[in-house]
C-alpha cells in the first residue's frame, strides 16, 4: 500500500483495502502495557472457572463413589435387582430361626426360575441372573444361634450379584461342572474368624462343603459369608412348607443393555412379573444412608446453584469491569476517533481485549481448578455409605444394614474443562460486548468535551 | 479550505444552548488562522466543526469542496484519519504507549505496513526534535515534549490541515515560545492551513489573521500582516 493519493477535490485520498493487522498492533500494545489490567479482570473469570471446574470434578466424584457404593452393597454390573415379598408361613412347623443347622430363604419370597429366563428374552436386557439369598442358622463356641449369610451362586453366570463383586484371595472359583458339588467360596472375613482356608470343610444346611476359595469383598458390603453352587442351595433349603426350592429363586439380577434402557426393561418386568419387586440402580442408589448421600445431594443441588452462581457473579463482575474499564478510557477512545479511527475498529478493539482477557481467565482458572482437585484428592474425604434396612437391597433385613466407605476422588473431565474454558470465553466476549457498545457510541467531540 | 456558511451548533440541557450561531467565514488554502474567544464563546466547538470530529445543527461546512454534514460517519473517520491533524490542548498521549507508538496510532487508520509505519513515525518525532525520546511514555516527558509527541502525530500523516485547540495552555511561557515557533516553522514548511485557538495574545499574533467569538458570533476579524 498505499501512500494517500490525491483526490479531485485536492485532498489526500485515502487507500481503498483494508487490513487486519491494525487491531492486532495495538492490541498486541494494550497486552504489553495492560497485561496488570487484563490479569485483574481475568482473575474473577478465573474464580468463576475454577469454582465450576472443582464443582463438577467433586460431583463427578461423588457418582463414582456412589457407583463405587452400589457395587459393594448391591453387587456390580446389576442395574434391577428383581425379588419377591415374602407370604406369611403356611406351614405352622415350618423352621425357625433358633432352629440350628437349618438354611432358610430369609424374609424373602420365591420368584421361579424359569422368570429367569422370561427375563433375560426381554429387549434390552444384556443378562439375567437368578440366585438365592439365604441364611443359615448354626452355632458359634458358646452355643448361640448364629446367622451366617449363605448365597446360591449360578455357576454359569456368576458375574452378577454381589459374588462378582469380590475378588478372589485364594483358592479358586466355581467350575462350570460344579453346579452340584458340595464346594464353597467363602468370605475372607469370615473364613479368618472360622478358620477357614482353601481345602478346609464347612456345614452348610447340615451338609458338608469343601472350601475351594477364599473371596474378599468390601466390608460393609451386601455380600454373603458363604457361597455355594445355586443349585445345592436350592436343593439344601427349606420355605415354610417345601423341602426344597429347586425351580425357585429368591432374587434375580438384571443387567440391561445400556444406561437408557432400565427404565424401559423395568417396565417390561414390572409387566411380566407384577407381584415381584424391582429396584433400579438409582432406587438403590436414593436409599443409600450417610455421608454419601449427603454428599451427592450437596453436589446435586447446594453444586448446581453455586456454580450457575459462580458464572453469573464472574460474568457480571467481569463486565462491570470492562466498563469501567473503557470509561476511564474515555479520552483514549475520543482520540482514537479524532485520529481516524473508525467504529468499528474500536470495537474489534475492545472485543479482541476482552477475548484475550478471556484466555488468561481461563487459563488461570484452569490452573486453579486443577489445584483445588489436587488438594480435594490429597485430602481424599472418606464418605460413608449404607444400605437401610427396609431398603430394596435383596438382602435388606438380614441383620444390621450394611455400611461401606469410600474416598472421595474429584474426577477432571476434558469435557468439563472444554465446556468451561468455553463459558468463560463467552463470558469475557459478553462482557467486551457491553464494553464496546459503551464505547462505539462516544463521538470524538464528546471524549473533547469531556477534555476540557 | 473551508467555507462556512450560516454555521449553528445548538446543544440541548434543559434548554437550547447556542455553541455557535450563524458563522459565516472562509478558510484559504495554507492560512494561518487563530481563533480568540472567552471561555463559552464557542471556538472550541468551532475546531470540532472544522475538525470533522462534530456536525452543525444547521449551515454548510464545505471543506475541499465537500460538505462535511452530508458525509457519513465513516466518511468523516476517514478525513479525519487522512486530511486532518488535530493538536489538543490536553496532549490526549496514550499513556500506556510509547513516543513513538503514539505517532503510529494515527497512521493505524491509513493501513501502512508496520516498517513503513515505525519509520514515518521515526521521522516525524525527529522533526519535532524528540527523535531521542520514541521509546518514552508520555509520563517520562516534559509537558513540552508531551506537545511535541502530539504535534508529531498531528502531522505525520501529511494532513491538508493542522487544527490545534489551546497548544500552549498548558505550558509555560519558554515552552510555549518553543511550540509556537514549531508549529509557525511547520506550516511554513509544510504549506499546511493551520487553525489555531487560543486565549493568548502573544501566540495569536504569530497567526496571519485572527477571528473573535463571543456568545457563538464573530465579533471581530483582522489581519496581522505577518506574512
Amino acid at each position: 500500500m498505499t501512500e494517500a493519493t490525491v483526490a479531485p477535490s485536492g485532498l489526500p485520498r485515502p487507500p481503498q483495502r483494508a487490513s487486519r493487522r491494525k487491531a492486532c498492533w495495538f492490541l498486541l500494545i494494550y497486552l504489553r502495557r495492560e497485561l496488570r489490567q487484563a490479569v485483574m479482570i481475568a482473575l474473577w473469570l478465573a474464580v468463576g472457572v475454577a469454582l465450576v471446574m472443582m464443582i463438577a470434578a467433586i460431583t463427578a466424584g461423588v457418582g463414582n463413589a456412589q457407583a463405587a457404593a452400589l457395587r459393594s452393597l448391591y453387587g456390580i454390573g446389576t442395574d434391577l435387582t428383581v425379588t419377591a415379598l415374602a407370604e406369611a408361613p403356611a406351614d405352622p412347623r415350618a423352621p425357625t430361626p433358633d432352629s440350628p443347622g437349618t438354611l432358610l430363604a430369609g424374609n424373602l419370597g420365591l420368584l421361579r426360575a424359569s422368570s429367569v429366563t422370561d427375563i433375560s428374552r426381554l429387549r434390552g436386557v444384556a443378562r439375567a441372573t437368578g440366585g438365592l439369598n439365604l441364611t443359615e442358622i448354626g452355632r458359634d463356641g458358646n452355643a448361640t444361634p448364629a446367622i451366617v449369610p449363605v448365597d446360591g451362586v449360578d455357576i454359569g453366570n456368576p458375574g452378577a450379584g454381589p459374588f462378582g463383586a469380590g475378588a478372589l484371595t485364594s483358592g479358586r472359583s466355581f467350575a462350570v461342572s460344579e453346579t452340584a458339588a458340595d464346594v464353597a467360596v467363602v468370605d475372607s472375613r469370615y473364613a479368618a474368624a472360622n478358620h477357614l482356608a482353601a481345602g478346609s470343610a464347612i456345614a452348610v444346611g447340615g451338609t458338608a462343603f469343601h472350601v475351594i476359595g477364599i473371596i474378599g469383598q468390601a466390608p460393609g458390603g451386601n455380600g454373603a459369608d458363604v457361597y455355594i453352587p445355586l443349585t445345592r442351595a436350592q436343593a439344601l433349603t427349606r420355605y415354610q412348607g417345601l423341602r426344597h426350592l429347586t425351580g425357585w429363586v429368591n432374587v434375580i439380577y438384571v443387567t440391561a443393555t445400556s444406561a437408557a434402557k432400565v427404565t424401559a426393561v423395568h417396565d417390561e418386568i414390572a409387566r411380566l412379573l407384577p407381584s415381584a419387586t424391582l429396584a433400579s440402580s438409582a432406587d438403590l442408589a436414593s436409599a443409600i444412608n450417610g455421608s454419601l448421600a449427603s454428599a451427592a445431594n450437596l453436589a446435586d443441588d447446594l453444586g448446581r446453584w453455586t456454580s450457575a452462581s459462580a458464572l453469573i457473579a464472574s460474568c457480571g463482575i467481569t463486565s462491570l469491569l470492562t466498563l469501567a474499564a473503557v470509561n476511564r478510557r474515555t479520552r483514549e477512545i475520543g482520540t482514537l476517533k479524532a485520529l481516524g479511527w473508525r467504529g468499528r475498529a474500536i470495537v474489534v478493539q475492545i472485543m479482541s481485549e476482552s477475548l484475550v482477557t478471556g484466555v488468561i481467565g481461563a487459563l488461570i482458572g484452569v490452573a486453579i481448578g486443577f489445584a483445588g482437585v489436587a488438594v480435594v484428592n490429597a485430602a481424599a474425604p472418606v464418605l460413608t455409605a449404607s444400605a437401610p434396612s427396609g431398603s430394596s437391597g435383596p438382602r435388606s433385613g438380614a441383620g444390621s444394614p450394611p455400611a461401606v466407605t469410600v474416598h472421595l476422588t474429584a474426577q477432571l473431565s476434558v469435557a468439563v474443562i472444554a465446556v468451561t474454558v468455553g463459558l468463560c470465553l463467552s463470558a469475557a466476549l459478553i462482557a467486551g460486548a457491553f464494553g464496546a457498545r459503551r464505547a462505539a457510541r462516544f463521538q470524538p467531540a464528546d471524549a473533547f468535551a469531556q477534555l476540557t | 479550505m473551508y467555507a462556512l456558511r450560516g454555521v449553528t451548533k445548538q446543544y440541548r440541557t434543559k434548554t437550547a444552548v447556542a455553541a455557535l450561531d450563524g458563522i459565516d467565514m472562509d478558510i484559504a488554502d495554507g492560512e494561518f488562522l487563530a481563533i480568540q474567544g472567552r471561555t463559552g464563546s464557542g471556538k472550541s466547538t468551532l475546531l470540532q466543526i472544522l475538525g470533522a470530529m462534530d456536525r452543525p445543527t444547521s449551515g454548510e461546512v464545505y471543506f475541499g469542496g465537500l460538505e462535511l454534514g452530508a458525509q457519513s460517519a465513516d466518511k468523516l473517520s476517514e478525513m479525519r484519519a487522512v486530511s486532518i491533524g488535530f493538536v489538543f490542548q490536553a496532549f490526549n498521549l496514550i499513556p500506556t504507549l510509547s513516543a513513538v507508538e503514539n505517532v503510529e496510532a494515527a497512521l493505524v487508520p491509513l493501513r501502512l505496513p508496520g516498517a513503513q509505519r515505525r519509520d514515518r513515525a521515526q521521522r516525524a518525532l525527529a522533526a519535532v526534535g524528540l527523535a531521542d525520546r520514541a521509546d518514552h511514555l508520555p509520563s517520562q516527558l516534559s509537558g513540552g515534549q508531551q506537545q511535541r509527541v502530539g504535534i508529531a502525530r498531528a502531522l505525520v500523516k501529511e494532513p491538508a490541515v493542522l487544527l490545534a485547540d489551546e497548544p500552549t495552555g498548558n505550558l509555560d511561557v519558554d515552552t510555549r515560545d518553543e511550540i509556537i515557533a514549531l508549529l509557525e516553522e511547520l506550516w511554513r514548511e509544510r504549506q499546511l492551513t493551520l487553525v489555531l485557538v487560543t486565549h493568548d495574545m502573544v501566540v495569536a499574533d504569530r497567526a496571519q489573521r485572527i477571528i473573535a467569538l463571543e456568545h457563538g458570533r464573530i465579533q471581530a476579524a483582522g489581519r496581522r500582516g505577518r506574512d
